[in-house]
């Protein structure tokens, strides 16, 4: 037991090589959390399990970045915005969206989409063209927005494996030096004479044709599917791994923290009041205490995750329950160390309340002590939390660490080689993990000057 | 006699803990056990009058003719006892009862490999595995754990004991399913060493069973050794190092006894008593572990039956498995109190 002042502890802190790594990475995390709160609409995580907001993301694709490392350029996915012109020409209102696309990789596209949301009455005629890097244009699909006598708002899909495209395609059959039982997109990024990549400068080109009045184009894009995407990747189920992992960060600083602090808080005032009292008191909540210490923690909280609720705020609490025990257990030996001091006598002999000799006396003795632990049970709270998840019992309102790895699990990503969806997660659990280890081992060994070597 | 006391208060608190964990999971469970219950007697009712036709044909009034299969339900919820709650102190005494002595009834959805529903069969089945499993990694994780930490305490400051440090630290920060799953990626599918699931794919009663269970087994004690070592070598080196500061320890230094052998022979005796004690409190805190990591694994013991269990809701089974699990883990606790009150006769008279 030490009575170091905040001073000290603070010198001997900044000493402490670990420790500092240790509060660099978790600034790091923090940091990450502001950034992720601030810039990532919580609209985005809310939606983690709705199909229909990843619907423009391509499937269990690489990060981009692999393309850094490897000689064979993996297409990106890209979600491409037009360029739109508009013009009237004898009576004839035309209204052309340019999508540029500069493709340089060695592997075809999965396929396009065309996606626009349309202010639109009477008829209007749609025509898709593509203008090559090599100066052909191919013409893809003519069609019609549906007929409406008032103004509608219409929300419109071209997509690649639309049969009419394969078809117009046919008509430039003589043109290509193979065979056209393939897909769409292979076709139209080939080179001429062998069905290989023609890298370059694509245009497409949508064109809507009105009589009286021109469309109105409120949204419009282009999706050309690739196989790689973004900083993290994507999953089976299209999402964004990006934002799942980033905002994983404060939610496992949460659960971890709020655990961590909770049970240091109670497990303290329950182990120096038992200290401190003594006798039946003492007897009695310490075989409370082992009885929650004999509790198998993990059947339990499954259990209780399961029949309650799998709520976050719960989960936190159920954690709670079972990691208070051990700092009780210490804190109580504490006290008892510290009640038999002469200024706590002559507290009590003066006639201080209890309460107040608990909290004035006692428990700032005992700060250090709780300020190592709560580092120290952090990273305990957070890879429960995840284990919980990793079976599925997670809050699936809050996608964490551990429930994408849950996914990864259940999609059988191991067996099919989408490393990009299980080493980050893991990692970052390890990570902040490491992070409040750092810490708590560092303060732990100004506590503890036992341990020092 | 001081032991015998503190073997018998520790005895009776590990009762205690037993029917309090049995009662919690009980009330946790009961409401969705008499609901289940009471929803498979309505089932069994209807189809039992829909097989006998001459029943439904003795009613020309279908309002009269679902009175009486509703009064057949009732009669049948009452025999059962179904009809006072879960909570009735008749009904909560009789399914601990039943429990203590190990009758689990049997299981909702659940089978064992040889196809009975029995729950304390289904149990016993696959106890040995997980037991088989984790025994053997924690035994290879101590031998390895204590040369390496005692290595460690012989040469402080070292390359050895600075590389011990850290790996324990780094290591025991993954979570150990976490590190199945890469394991699996790596050495099930990349390089096809080993079976991706755990389970082995030939029946018991084959003769090559139990090479291919070892066979099956290799990944997951892998990849649990590799997770659990560096924490235990650095926990025998701290213990070491206090030892090496102790008195006669110095004295035997003095003496001219070489270093190695006081660590090796003398330190490492007298550090035997926390470490076995801890040895046995791992083994049982990895029983909890083991639901993860046999879930990761295929692996067919407890752990994965506990998963399914709960992924199904099969209750009976949840309740059995959950009171074998805890009594695993207060025989081992005790097992540790045992040693621990043995070798340190402090403990006994202190309380």
């Amino acid at each position: 037991m030490s009575s170091v002042s905040t001073q000290e502890i603070k010198k001997e802190f900044l000493k402490s090589k670990l420790g500092l790594t240790g509060v660099f990475i978790l600034s790091g995390l923090i940091l990450v959390s502001i950034i992720t709160i601030s810039v990532i609409p919580a609209s985005t995580f809310q939606e983690w399990n709705n199909p229909e907001k990843w619907i423009s993301y391509p499937k269990t694709s690489v990060p981009s970045w692999v393309n850094f490392l490897s000689s064979d350029k993996i297409p990106e996915h890209k979600i491409i915005n037009p360029e739109i012109f508009q013009s009237q020409e004898n009576g004839i209102f035309l209204t052309s969206q340019q999508f540029g696309v500069s493709f340089d990789y060695d592997d075809f596209p999965s396929d396009f989409i065309f996606e626009m949301k349309t202010k639109y009455a009477d008829s209007h005629i749609v025509q898709i063209k593509v203008i090559r890097p090599d100066g052909i244009t191919l013409e893809l699909l003519s069609t019609s927005l549906p007929h409406s006598d008032n103004e509608t708002i219409h929300n419109q899909r071209y997509f690649s494996t639309d049969s009419m495209i394969k078809k117009n395609l046919n008509t430039y059959k003589n043109d290509f030096g193979f065979d056209f039982k393939i897909g769409s997109t292979e076709i139209i990024f080939s080179e001429l004479y062998q069905n290989q990549i023609q890298k370059g400068n694509y245009i497409f080109i949508v064109d809507i044709y009105g009589i009286e009045k021109p469309v109105e184009i409120l949204e419009s894009k282009m999706v050309l599917g690739g196989k790689a995407y973004g900083l993290m990747g994507t999953d089976e189920l299209r999402r964004d791994l990006a934002i799942g992992l980033l905002w994983g960060t404060p939610l496992a600083l949460f659960i971890g923290i709020s655990v961590s602090i909770g049970s240091v808080v109670v497990g303290l005032i329950y182990g120096v009041y038992s200290g401190y009292k003594g006798k039946k008191t003492d007897e009695v909540m310490m075989r409370f205490n082992d009885v929650i210490y004999a509790l198998p923690a993990l059947p339990f909280l499954i259990i209780l995750a399961v029949t309650i609720s799998n709520s976050i705020f719960l989960m936190i609490g159920f954690l709670m329950i079972f990691s208070w025990v051990g700092i009780a257990k210490v804190s109580r030996s504490m006290s008892l160390q510290i009640k038999t001091r002469q200024y706590i006598e002559a507290a009590r002999i003066m006639g201080q309340k209890d309460s107040k000799i608990i909290f004035r006396h006692i428990l700032p003795q005992l700060l250090p002590y709780a300020f190592a632990s709560i580092a120290i049970s952090v990273p305990a709270a957070i890879t429960t939390e995840a284990g919980l998840s990793f079976l599925g019992l997670g809050d699936p309102s809050f996608p964490t660490w551990g429930q994408i790895l849950h996914d990864a699990n259940t999609y059988g990503a191991a067996a099919q080689g989408f490393w990009w969806w299980i080493v980050p997660p893991g990692i970052l659990i390890a990570i902040t993990g490491l992070a409040f280890v750092f810490i708590g081992n560092a303060l732990d060994a100004i506590v503890n000057p036992k341990l020092k070597r | 006699m001081g032991l015998k006391r503190y073997l018998v208060t520790r005895g009776l608190t590990m009762f205690g803990v037993l029917m309090i964990t049995l009662l919690l999971t009980i009330s946790l469970v009961g409401s969705n056990m008499d609901t289940i219950l009471k929803q498979g007697i309505i089932y069994q009712v209807r189809a039992e009058i829909t097989e006998n036709t001459t029943i439904a044909q003795g009613f020309n009034d279908p309002e009269e003719f679902e009175k009486f299969v509703q009064q057949k339900i009732d009669e049948r919820v009452k025999t059962l006892g179904l009809d006072t709650p879960w909570y009735s102190p008749q009904r909560l005494g009789y399914t601990m009862y039943k429990i203590l002595i190990l009758d689990f009834g049997n299981a909702t959805f659940l089978t064992s490999d040889s196809g009975s529903s029995n729950v304390g069969e289904i149990i016993f089945e696959k106890m040995p595995k997980t037991i088989l499993l984790f025994t053997t990694a924690t035994i290879i994780i101590s031998i390895i754990g204590i040369l390496l930490g005692a290595a460690s305490s012989n040469k402080i400051g070292s390359k050895t004991d600075r590389i011990t440090s850290t790996f324990a630290v780094i290591s025991s920060s993954f979570p150990v399913w976490w590190i199945g799953m890469l394991m699996i990626f790596v050495f099930a599918f990349v390089y096809q060493i080993f079976p991706a699931r755990a389970t082995p794919s030939i029946e018991p009663d084959e003769p090559g069973y139990i090479l291919a269970l070892l066979y099956h087994m290799a990944l997951p004690v892998i990849t649990i050794v590799l997770i659990g070592f560096g924490a235990w070598a650095y926990l025998v080196r701290n213990f070491m190092v206090g030892i090496m500061q102790e008195d006669f320890i110095t004295a035997k230094k003095t003496i001219g006894i070489s270093k190695k052998k006081i660590v090796y022979s003398h330190a490492l005796r007298n550090a035997a008593p926390p470490i076995v004690t801890i040895l046995a409190l791992s083994l049982s805190g990895s029983l909890g572990g083991a639901i993860i990591t046999e879930a990761v694994f295929d692996w067919p013991g407890m752990g994965r039956l506990y998963f399914e269990a709960i992924s199904v809701m099969d209750l009976p089974v949840i309740i059995g498995s959950t009171y074998i699990l805890t009594v695993l883990f207060l025989v081992s606790i005790f097992i540790a109190d045992l040693l621990y009150g043995y070798f340190d006769p402090r403990v006994r008279t202190s309380s």
